[in-house]
C-alpha cells in the first residue's frame, strides 16, 4: 500500500472463508464463504440460530482449525501456511480462548488455571506466579488464587478462565457463549468486564445467543446457514 | 513445557488416583522385587561356592597314588607307593607352568589333649602345602622348611580341632600327642569352612612331612620317600589341560608304564567343580530373566491399559491444552512422562520390596544372599523402557486428539 496515510493493517482480515464437512453423501457448508475485517480494538458480536456457522468461525479464528478454501490473515501474517508448531504458538502467544463451560482444570487451584498457559511459553516459575496473580486481580478474584474450581460459582469459574486467557496478553480474545452458563445477573457482570478489558485495547470477538448480552457489542455480526448476512455496528450500552 | 513442568503434571494426576496408580504399578513393583531378590538369592549361592572353590586353591592340579577305579574293578595293583617326594621334585622342574608342588601324606588319627581326644586326619606337608592350597595362619605359625628339615615335634592345627580339644582357647605352646609322640602346637589356621561337597575343611592338623613319616608307625614302610599326594599349582593364566598332558607324561616316563598300561596314579582338577556349577547358575539365570520378562510385559501391558483409560478420562484437559497454546509434542512428553514415572516409582518400590525379600530370606531361610548393584540398574533402566514402550501408544494417541473435538468431549 503506497498511500500517505497507511491505513493500520486490520487484526483480523477473512476472505471467502469456507469450511465444509462431508457427512455420508451430503456436504454441510458449516462457513460459506465469509468475508469480513476486524480492527484492533473491536467489541464484536456473533449471533445466530444454531447451527448457522458461529463456532466453526470462532474456531478458523483461533486457529484450531484450517479452512477448505479462501484466506485468513491475523496481525498481517498469512495463517494458512503455518505449520501445526506455529499455529500453537500463536494461540499460546496471540489469542485468549474462553469457553461456555469454561473449561478449567478441576483438581488445579486458580493460580495453576491461569498459570497454564505460561507453561507452554517458556516463562520462568517465579514470573509466572506473579503475572497470573496480576491477572486474577484484573478480573477481581485475587483473594481466591488458591481456591479449586469447586469451591467457586459459576462467575468466578468464568472469571478464573478469562484471567486464564489473558495472562499471555492476547491482541485477540475469543468468547464462544460465555455467558451460556450464567444467570442474567452473573452474565452481566462478566459483559461488565468483557468491556472494561475491551476499553484497555484488547480486541474481543463474542459468540452469543443472548440479544440483552450482544448490546453491550459495538458491532453485531449475523450469520445464517453459513453465511455472514448482516454486519451492523450499534452504540453500545455502557454496563454498570 | 520442560520435563519438570511435566513431572509435576504428571505426579498431580498420579496422585488424583492413588489406588488406581498403586495397582498399576503392582506388575512392574512384582517383576522388580522379583529379580532382585532372586538375583541376589542366586549370587549368594554363586559367591559361596566361589569362595568354597577359591578355599581349595585355584590353578591347582591334584595328583595322588593308587589306579582309577573303573566299573567297580580296580586297575594297575601293586602300586601302593607309586608316587614320591622325587615324582614332586621332577615335577616342578620340568614343567614349566608349575610353580609349587606341595607333596603330602594323610593319616587318620586320634589326637590327644590333657584328658580330650579327637579323631582327625593328619597331614605331614611342606610349608609349599600351605601356599597351594591357600591355608592361612589365624594364630602363631605356619610349618618351616627349617621344621621339615629337622623333622621338628611341632604342628598347626584346624579350627574345629582347637574347638574340640581346647574349647576355643589358646593352644599355642601346649603339647598334644599322636600315637604316642608328644607335638608341640605352633599355630593355628585360619577357618575354611565346608568345601562343595559340605566336608568340614577345618578338621585337619599339618605336621612337617618328615616328622609323620618318622613317628607314625607303618607310614613310610618300604620306601621312606612314598607320598600320598601332591598338590600342583601353575603360574596364572596357565593352561590346565596342557600342564595336566605334560605331568601325566612325566609321571607315566618315570614309573615306566608302557603304552597301553592303565596310569598308576590319579589327577584331578578343580575346575571341573566350578564348571559344572556355573551352568546350573546359567540356567538360573535364564529361568530369573524369563520370570522378569513376564512380569514386566505384564505390568507393562497394565500401564498402557491405564494410560489409555487416562487419556480418555482427560480428553477435554488435552483439547483445552492444546487451544491455549501446547504443541502436540508437549502433550506427548507429558504423557510419556507420566508412564515412565508410573513404571519408575513402581520400579523404585519393587527395589526396596526386593532389598526386603533377599534381607529376609537370609535371615529366616539362612541362605547367602548378595544384592547386586547391577541387577537393580538393570532392574530401572528395563522399568524405564517399559514405560516409554508402553507408554508411547497412548501418548500418541493423545497428541493426536483433535482440538476442537476434544474440546466438546463429554
Ligand atoms: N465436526 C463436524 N462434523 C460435521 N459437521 C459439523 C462438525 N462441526 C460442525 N458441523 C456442522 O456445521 C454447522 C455449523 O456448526 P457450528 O457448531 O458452527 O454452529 P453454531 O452456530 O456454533 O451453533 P450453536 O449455536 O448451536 O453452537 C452445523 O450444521 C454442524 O452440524
Ligand atoms: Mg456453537
Amino acid at each position: 500500500m503506497a498511500s500517505d496515510s497507511p491505513a493500520p493493517e486490520p487484526l483480523i482480515a477473512v476472505e471467502h472463508l469456507t469450511r465444509r464437512y462431508r457427512m455420508g453423501p451430503q456436504t454441510v457448508h458449516a462457513l460459506d464463504d465469509v468475508t469480513v475485517t476486524i480492527r484492533r480494538g473491536e467489541f464484536v458480536a456473533v449471533m445466530g440460530p444454531s447451527g448457522s456457522g458461529k463456532s466453526t468461525l470462532m474456531n478458523l479464528l483461533g486457529c484450531l482449525d484450517r479452512p477448505d478454501s479462501g484466506q485468513y490473515r491475523l496481525d498481517g501474517q498469512e495463517v494458512a501456511g503455518l505449520s501445526s508448531d506455529a499455529l500453537a504458538a500463536v494461540r499460546n502467544r496471540s489469542i485468549g480462548f474462553v469457553f461456555q463451560s469454561f473449561n478449567l482444570l478441576p483438581r488445579q487451584t486458580a493460580l495453576d488455571n491461569v498459570m497454564l498457559p505460561m507453561v507452554y511459553a517458556g516463562v520462568s516459575r517465579a514470573q509466572r506466579v506473579e503475572r497470573a496473580l496480576a491477572a486474577l486481580d484484573s478480573v477481581g478474584l485475587w483473594e481466591r488464587a488458591r481456591h479449586r474450581p469447586t469451591q467457586l460459582s459459576g462467575g468466578q469459574q468464568q472469571r478464573v478462565a478469562i484471567a486464564r486467557a489473558l495472562v499471555n496478553d492476547p491482541l485477540l480474545l475469543l468468547a464462544d457463549e460465555p455467558t451460556g452458563a450464567l444467570d442474567t445477573a452473573t452474565s452481566l457482570e462478566i459483559i461488565g468486564l468483557f468491556q472494561r478489558l475491551n476499553r484497555r485495547g484488547i480486541t474481543i470477538v463474542l459468540v452469543t445467543h443472548e440479544p440483552e448480552v450482544a448490546r453491550f457489542a459495538a458491532r453485531v455480526l449475523q450469520f445464517r446457514d453459513g453465511r455472514l448476512i448482516d454486519d451492523l455496528r450499534q452504540e453500545p450500552e455502557v454496563a454498570a | 513445557m520442560t520435563a519438570w513442568d511435566a513431572l509435576r503434571a504428571a505426579l498431580e494426576s498420579l496422585r488424583a488416583n492413588p489406588l488406581r496408580s498403586a495397582l498399576t504399578m503392582l506388575g512392574i513393583v512384582i517383576g522388580v522385587a522379583a529379580v532382585i531378590a532372586m538375583v541376589a538369592v542366586g549370587a549368594g549361592a554363586r559367591d559361596q561356592v566361589l569362595r568354597q572353590i577359591a578355599s581349595l586353591g585355584t590353578n591347582l592340579i591334584l595328583v595322588g597314588q593308587g589306579s582309577i577305579v573303573r566299573g567297580g574293578v580296580k586297575l594297575g595293583a601293586g602300586t601302593a607307593s607309586s608316587l614320591t617326594e622325587d615324582d614332586a621334585l621332577a615335577v616342578l622342574s620340568e614343567t614349566p607352568s608349575v610353580v609349587v608342588t606341595a607333596p603330602s601324606v594323610r593319616w587318620g588319627l586320634q589326637i590327644v589333649a590333657g584328658n580330650q581326644n579327637w579323631g582327625t586326619i593328619l597331614f605331614g606337608i611342606t610349608p609349599d602345602y600351605m601356599d597351594a592350597r591357600e591355608w592361612t595362619v589365624a594364630l602363631g605359625r605356619g610349618l618351616s622348611d627349617e621344621d621339615v628339615a629337622q623333622a621338628t615335634k611341632v604342628v598347626v592345627l584346624g579350627q574345629t580341632v582347637v574347638r574340640n580339644l581346647f574349647g576355643g582357647g589358646d593352644p599355642i605352646g601346649e603339647q598334644v600327642r599322636v600315637f604316642s609322640t608328644p607335638l608341640t602346637v605352633v599355630g593355628v589356621l585360619a577357618e575354611k569352612g565346608q568345601n562343595t561337597q559340605g566336608q568340614d575343611q577345618d578338621d585337619v592338623i599339618f605336621v612337617p612331612l618328615s616328622t609323620a613319616k618318622r613317628n607314625i608307625p607303618g607310614m613310610a614302610k618300604s620306601n621312606p620317600r612314598f607320598i600320598h599326594s601332591m598338590a600342583v599349582k601353575m603360574r596364572d593364566g596357565a593352561d590346565m589341560a596342557d600342564a595336566q598332558a605334560q605331568i601325566r607324561d612325566l609321571l607315566r616316563q618315570r614309573h615306566r608304564l608302557i603304552p597301553g598300561q592303565d596310569d598308576d596314579f590319579w589327577m584331578r582338577d578343580l575346575s571341573e567343580v566350578s564348571a559344572t556349577r556355573d551352568e546350573s547358575s546359567r540356567a538360573l539365570s535364564f529361568l530369573l530373566a524369563a520370570v522378569a520378562a513376564v512380569s514386566l510385559l505384564v505390568g507393562g501391558i497394565g500401564i498402557m491399559n491405564i494410560m489409555l483409560v487416562s487419556v480418555t478420562e482427560r480428553t477435554r484437559e488435552i483439547g483445552l491444552r492444546l487451544a491455549i497454546g501446547a504443541r502436540r509434542r508437549d502433550i506427548l512428553v507429558q504423557f510419556l512422562i507420566e508412564s515412565i514415572t508410573l513404571s519408575l516409582i513402581g520400579a523404585a518400590v519393587g527395589v526396596a520390596l526386593g532389598i526386603g525379600t533377599a534381607v529376609a530370606v537370609a535371615a529366616l531361610a539362612g541362605w547367602p544372599t548378595l544384592i547386586r548393584i547391577d541387577s537393580i540398574v538393570l532392574a530401572v533402566a528395563v522399568s524405564g523402557l517399559v514405560g516409554v514402550f508402553f507408554g508411547l501408544y497412548p501418548a500418541r494417541r493423545a497428541a493426536g486428539l483433535n482440538p476442537i473435538e476434544a474440546l466438546r468431549h463429554e
